[in-house]
């Protein structure tokens, strides 16, 4: 840790002392995790790189964006359109909550049956260990959850927070009012930032981000190679990290992954051994640094192959549609685009298990390991749905339900094992 | 040729030996050191090669040299093994319990395993054993003996054992309390029985299958027969055996 980083930490209001616990302990989980993984491709590099220095250069660079008049706007959820974030000149950044560690500092206020997710983000803030917030102006929440809804509000009484109303069905009605919200928050991020979102910004801006989807759907069609160039848990991480870093730098980091990729698959060469069972996941998200479920399955043998989830294809799978350099066009572009997120929060959402069969299609996928975050009652009930969908279609399903914690790791590792058995056999 | 199985759970410890016949059969508690205990399990027993199976099975394996496999296929070969036409497995073990739908064939077809929750498993039976001060292999007999039950309504091991201490206090006798808890595990086991889709032949093994209250009442709520092997903590063990016996190239190192 240079000191330069420590100045910059204390400046922050960081609590030092837990700040230190939390990187002390990622180093080694990410030594086990990801550095001792075999034959790794180079590109990689970029995200050990980002990942060792995980809350230093990027903080630096947010706040050098601050000194020089900037603002920063904290997300958590794929539903906010970053688009309008950027085209103000403002950074969005995607937080991180997924990880054990801030969950205890959360349960001193929020209910313990909560999702870990809400509480590891709420933690994060509580504890004061994560610079990413203490960096950022404002942070948008959204209401695709009860849990999430509620915990902004207490949220919102340690820094500013604007809440987004996601609606809860897909109908014309829904729809409007999508429209509006997501012309309110254009007028939000412009008072924030004092900046006006004009038309040539907003094209530059949605043409940006569109940009960083198709490199990341570049990376997941690699994934559909067989043998599979790249494991899982690479994947994922190249996906968290796109969360919150530069969207410039990392579309192009993204593409020249791709590129090696592209050499492996010409050369058949793949990161697992050629019989290694095929896995789709899909359910809750995985936000940064929780890598569990991928870092038990592929210790077993397997290869993940696809995440059907709001840090995998949810994120990059649409594209917002080209329109003309007029702002009403635009936002529309936008809303309807953002509309098209197949979440659980919407009833009915039908569209998921066709996406988990076409996708275990494209993907090759030999099962499904569905994944709910203990408490996620959207996921957990779309589940039920889903498990009888893929027994009509012939595909196996594992359903898992989890949280951050290690507890559960014997458990989880024999139905894996036997998950993997029975897709052998 | 002789195969050993080995099953390392999380309270007892479970070897057999075959050949063409089992050969030795042994159940020991697996205590705070389970790689010492298997090994003391395997001090002068012959066997040629090993399947490790059971919760400690990545621990012990790697030092005894065998291979491994998972409870749930560990279940499924030893059962179908035993009974031919079984269908469906319900495992009451240590600190899990499952429920294993087998093909036609005898091919694992689906499974439902309890969570990290100590519900509905043997280790929730021993500590309301405990409670009601009854060794756990005489908790089945009190239950069964009972005149009267009584209502349990939570099935968390933390809240069920305050729920039997106030049952006490409240002049409740063991063997209605014992009862009622038996009554709530079965409740549970059937619906994850249910949810798997059960098919006949039902075999019901892992040690809770030595409790025979529980076996009747789990009988009475799926409305069916449950087979109980001989040596119902053995299964996993045996599988373990028969995988070793005739499929020891097709596991994976």
């Amino acid at each position: 840790m240079t000191s330069e980083n420590v100045q910059m930490w204390t400046e922050l209001n960081i609590d030092l002392k837990s700040h230190d616990i939390l990187l002390n302990a990622l180093g080694p989980a990410f030594q086990e995790i990801y550095l001792s993984q075999n034959n790794r491709p180079a590109g990689m590099g970029f995200y050990d790189f980002v990942v060792g220095d995980i809350h230093g250069i990027r903080v630096k660079e947010l706040r050098e964006h601050a000194k020089n008049g900037g603002k920063v706007v904290a997300t958590y959820c794929v539903f906010v359109p970053e688009e309008l974030v950027w085209a103000a000149d403002a950074i969005p950044v995607g937080l991180c909550a997924g990880t054990q560690f801030s969950v205890p500092i959360a349960e001193e206020v929020l209910p313990r049956n909560t999702c870990a997710l809400i509480k590891s983000s709420f933690g994060f803030k509580l504890g004061r260990v994560c610079p990413y917030i203490q960096a950022s102006h404002l942070i948008v929440g959204e209401t695709t959850c009860d849990g999430k809804k509620k915990m902004f509000e207490m949220l919102g009484q340690l820094q500013p927070v604007y809440v987004m109303e996601v609606p809860n069905k897909k109908t014309e009605r829904s729809r409007r009012l999508w429209h509006g919200e997501v012309l309110a928050f254009k007028d939000v991020i412009e008072k924030l930032t004092g900046n006006e979102i004009t038309a040539e910004k907003l094209g530059q801006a949605i043409d940006l981000v569109n940009r960083r989807r198709l490199a990341l759907q570049r990376l997941y069609n690699l994934r559909k190679v067989r043998p599979v160039p790249i494991s899982g848990k690479d994947a994922l991480l190249a996906t968290q990290v796109s969360f919150y870093d530069d969207a410039q730098r990392d579309t192009q980091m993204l593409n020249a992954l791709c590129d090696e990729l592209d050499k492996r698959v010409a050369a058949g060469e793949g990161v697992a051994p050629k019989n290694a069972p095929r896995i789709l996941i899909s359910g809750s998200p995985m936000a940064i640094p929780n890598w569990k479920l991928h870092h038990i399955i592929e210790s077993a043998g397997a290869v993940v192959v696809c995440e059907e989830s709001c840090t995998g294809t949810r994120f990059f799978s649409d594209l917002v549609k080209p329109a003309p350099q007029k702002l009403d066009k635009q936002l529309e572009a936008i809303a309807d685009r953002y509309m098209n997120i197949h979440c659980a929060c919407f009833t009915p959402n039908d569209e998921r298990p066709d996406d988990v069969v076409r996708l275990a299609k494209e993907y090759q996928a030999d099962g499904v390991i569905h994944y709910n975050l203990q408490f996620c009652h959207t996921y957990a009930n779309e589940a039920v749905k889903m498990e009888k969908r893929l027994e009509k279609e012939g595909i196996p399903l594992l359903r898992i339900e989890t949280d951050y914690s290690d507890e559960d790791a014997g458990q989880l590792r024999t139905r894996i094992e036997a998950f993997l058995e029975m897709i052998k056999h | 040729m002789i195969s050993a199985g080995l099953d390392v759970g999380s309270r007892t410890i479970k070897l057999v030996t075959f050949d063409t016949v089992i050969r030795s059969s042994l159940v020991t508690e697996t205590g705070a050191n389970p790689l010492r205990r298997c090994l003391e399990l395997i001090s002068g027993i012959n066997y040629d090669r090993m399947v490790v199976t059971g919760y400690g099975r990545h621990l012990v394996a790697p030092a005894l040299g065998g291979k491994i496999v998972s409870e749930i296929r560990a279940f499924a070969v030893g059962a179908r093994h035993l009974y031919p036409d079984c269908r469906t497995i319900i495992d009451i073990g240590g600190q899990d319990c499952k429920v294993i739908l087998l093909t036609d064939d005898g091919q694992v077809q689906k499974f439902e395993m309890n969570d990290r929750c100590a519900a509905g498993t043997g280790k929730f039976l021993e500590i309301m054993a405990d409670t009601l001060e009854v060794k756990i292999s005489k908790l089945g007999n009190l239950a069964l003996g009972a005149t009267g039950t009584v209502q349990i309504n939570s099935l968390c091991t933390v809240f069920a054992e305050s729920e039997v201490v106030s049952l006490i206090a409240r002049g409740e006798k063991p063997g209605g309390i014992a009862l009622g808890l038996h009554h709530a595990i079965a409740t549970r086991i059937a619906t994850m029985a249910r949810r798997t889709g059960i098919k006949e032949k039902v075999i019901f093994a892992g040690g809770g299958a030595l409790n025979p209250c529980l076996h009747r009442l789990l009988g009475d709520k799926l409305g069916l027969e449950l087979a109980v092997p001989v040596e119902p903590q053995t299964v996993g063990a045996f599988g373990a055996a028969i995988l070793a016996q005739n499929f020891y190239i097709d596991i994976p190192e």
